[in-house]
């Protein structure tokens, strides 16, 4: 049986608009996840976080369009599905909601408003599954999944303004994961959230990680604090491409790329040595994706930049155990 | 110590919208403080805990249910409110709506000379040296701005012209309205360090609001956390930030994450 649970091979995305031109939102990216583990995707807003998870799913709606690539989500019985290359029937009907599950940015966007949760939920089964079910039926069997994330039967009955911020947060994820998704991926969930309800979230995403709810979870943060509670492993992304990934330790003590060493250092999380220090930001301001620079992405705002950095893109290669996209590294040059 | 640059006392704002049926909304609620010269004092808590609703009064933008706000010791209602804003400046969250996007950078400082400096007759090349001598105390240089419109530049870059403005002014006190909440990560610090730098080379008092704890706790001399409308606890930024008094504070210092701490879940 594999190892992995996603492989990601050199996809691509970009959004075409009548107005700005071409965005090369999403350019080049590989990476793989490994079962039960939990990859947290770091990067300033429009980096391309949203459209990569998008792209993951198989389903991209205009502007965006897939450009390349493969997404192969490997199943618990180890089929591989290669999702770009399955029709949308196939994909409605195989991958949406089993292999792979899609939690938006607002959980107030993911519910329908004019339904009650069981019917919401029966329409989302139905669309994956193909089987209609009564809301007496759906009461019976999802009943069980409700109540182990901490949900009583009785919330299939309400409208979503009915429920508090907490358990629409817990009825989306009970929807999202109950055809057990081999891999969830969450976009910047806590955005919208005061801290002591970011803390909750996180809290009940380990327990259902724990208890087996969930196997595999991508979460999309700007916020590597919070992304260091959660995560094995966090890969940074920069205009449009992911420049390093390594263990949560490593990212935080001992990054590599110059990018990310910016990034940790322009942090200010609440710690003592913060108002001793003197701390900066890293000069210059993210490349405009239309028309992505030349060579390196980052070398424009980079200290360390040297003559190929402005020609030749760097490779994404591997440095003892870790990956990294940066001519300072590796021995090709 | 003396006067208090800025005094607030028993500050209370209730939103009422209706006319028959009247619904009341708590923006504030008993809120007091004072601002001393010279210093950075934050106002901090969770979205809706009144925050805004405090920096909006301070800035004569909507009219307290009760309490009053003094300004050097005079009711800031009894200044012309041209003559407060040359003392109280403000900036806000959001760069891009703060600004006329049909406006070049050119105009922001030309139009701060003929409204609000309009008696100080100064000669073009006078007020030239004026603008150019604000920009590099926020870092950016002329030939970066001079010549564009506001909307060509980043966010960070905005709210720099803005602090920038609010120099050539010179005003005894800024009101910051999460100035960094619309920046990307690795440049917010650069904005907060633009605030030090007023309160250490030009000793401006700043009313600093913000919902990150971490940032707060970098930029104070004094914060205060809000909650419900309510004050709950007030002190130097150490003590209130990292051995708080009141159960409500040490949740919320709890619940924000550590880059260097992991959470015992």
């Amino acid at each position: 049986m594999s190892e992995y649970s996603l492989i990601v091979q050199d996809l691509k995305g970009r959004y075409y608009s009548a107005v700005f031109g071409v965005v090369y939102a999403v350019d080049g990216v590989s990476f793989s996840v490994k079962k039960r583990e939990i990859l947290g995707l770091a990067g300033e807003s429009g980096c391309g976080k949203s459209t990569l998870l998008r792209l993951l799913t198989g389903v991209a709606e205009p502007p965006l369009r897939y450009e390349g690539g493969n997404v192969i989500i490997i199943g618990n019985d180890g089929r591989e599905y290669n999702i770009w290359q399955m029709s949308g029937e196939e994909l409605r009907r195989e991958v949406l909601g089993k292999l792979i599950s899609y939690i938006p940015q607002s959980v107030f966007d993911a519910l329908d408003p004019t339904q009650r949760i069981r019917d919401f939920m029966a329409m989302t089964l139905e669309e994956r599954t193909g089987v209609k079910y009564s809301g007496e039926e759906i009461r019976k069997i999802v009943g069980e999944h409700f109540e182990r994330l901490g949900l009583s039967i009785d919330v299939l009955d309400r409208y979503p303004h009915e429920l508090s911020g907490g358990m629409r947060q817990r009825a989306v994820i009970a929807i999202s994961t109950y055809l057990k998704p081999i891999v969830l991926l969450l976009d910047e969930p806590t955005s919208a959230l005061d801290v002591s309800s970011q803390k909750r979230l996180i809290e009940l995403l380990i327990s259902f990680h724990k208890d087996r709810i969930i196997d595999t979870i991508i979460f999309a943060s700007h916020d590597i604090t919070l992304l260091r509670q959660l995560c094995q492993r966090i890969a940074i992304m920069y205009a449009g491409k992911i420049v390093e990934i390594a263990n949560t330790e490593d990212i935080i003590y001992d990054p590599l790329h110059p990018y990310t060493r910016g990034l940790i250092e322009s942090l200010l999380p609440l710690e003592e040595t913060i108002k001793k220090k003197k701390i900066f930001g890293i000069p210059g301001a993210p490349p405009i994706l239309t028309a992505p620079p030349a060579g390196c992405r980052f070398h424009s705002r980079c200290g360390q930049k040297m003559d190929i950095c402005k020609i030749k893109e760097p490779p994404f290669i591997e440095q003892d155990g870790r990956f990294v996209s940066c001519w300072l590294y590796g021995e090709e040059r | 110590m003396g006067q208090p640059l800025l005094e607030v006392k028993d500050l209370t704002k209730y939103y009422t919208s209706g006319y028959i049926f009247t619904k009341k909304v708590l923006g504030c609620e008993k809120v007091s403080f004072n601002v001393n010269e010279g210093e950075i004092f934050t106002l901090v808590g969770e979205s809706g805990s009144g925050k805004t609703t405090v920096a909006k009064l301070v800035m004569r933008l909507i009219k307290p249910t009760s309490g009053s706000i003094y300004l050097d010791g005079k009711d800031i209602y009894l200044y012309d409110q041209k003559e407060y804003y040359t003392k109280v400046q403000a900036i806000f969250q959001d760069p891009f709506s703060s600004f006329n996007p049909r406006y070049s950078v050119e105009r922001v400082f030309d139009d701060v000379f003929k409204f609000l400096l309009k008696g100080s007759n100064l000669s073009k090349e006078e007020r030239q040296n004026l603008i150019v001598s604000a920009l590099e105390k926020v870092r950016l240089s002329p030939e970066q701005v001079f010549g564009r419109f506001t909307y060509e530049l980043s966010g960070g870059q905005m709210q720099r012209i803005l602090i920038a403005r609010a120099l050539l002014i010179k005003p005894r006190l800024i009101v910051a309205d999460e100035i960094t909440s619309m920046i990307d990560a690795s440049t917010r610090v650069d904005v907060l360090n633009e605030l030090l730098h007023l309160k250490e080379r030009e000793k401006m008092a700043v009313l600093f609001i913000t919902h990150d704890i971490g940032q707060a706790y970098y930029v104070s001399d004094r914060v205060a956390v809000m909650w419900k409308g309510k004050i709950v606890e007030e002190g130097p930024a150490e003590k209130v930030l990292f051995d708080p008094e009141t159960e409500y504070t040490r949740s919320l210092v709890k619940s924000v994450p550590k880059l260097h701490e992991k959470w015992e879940i």
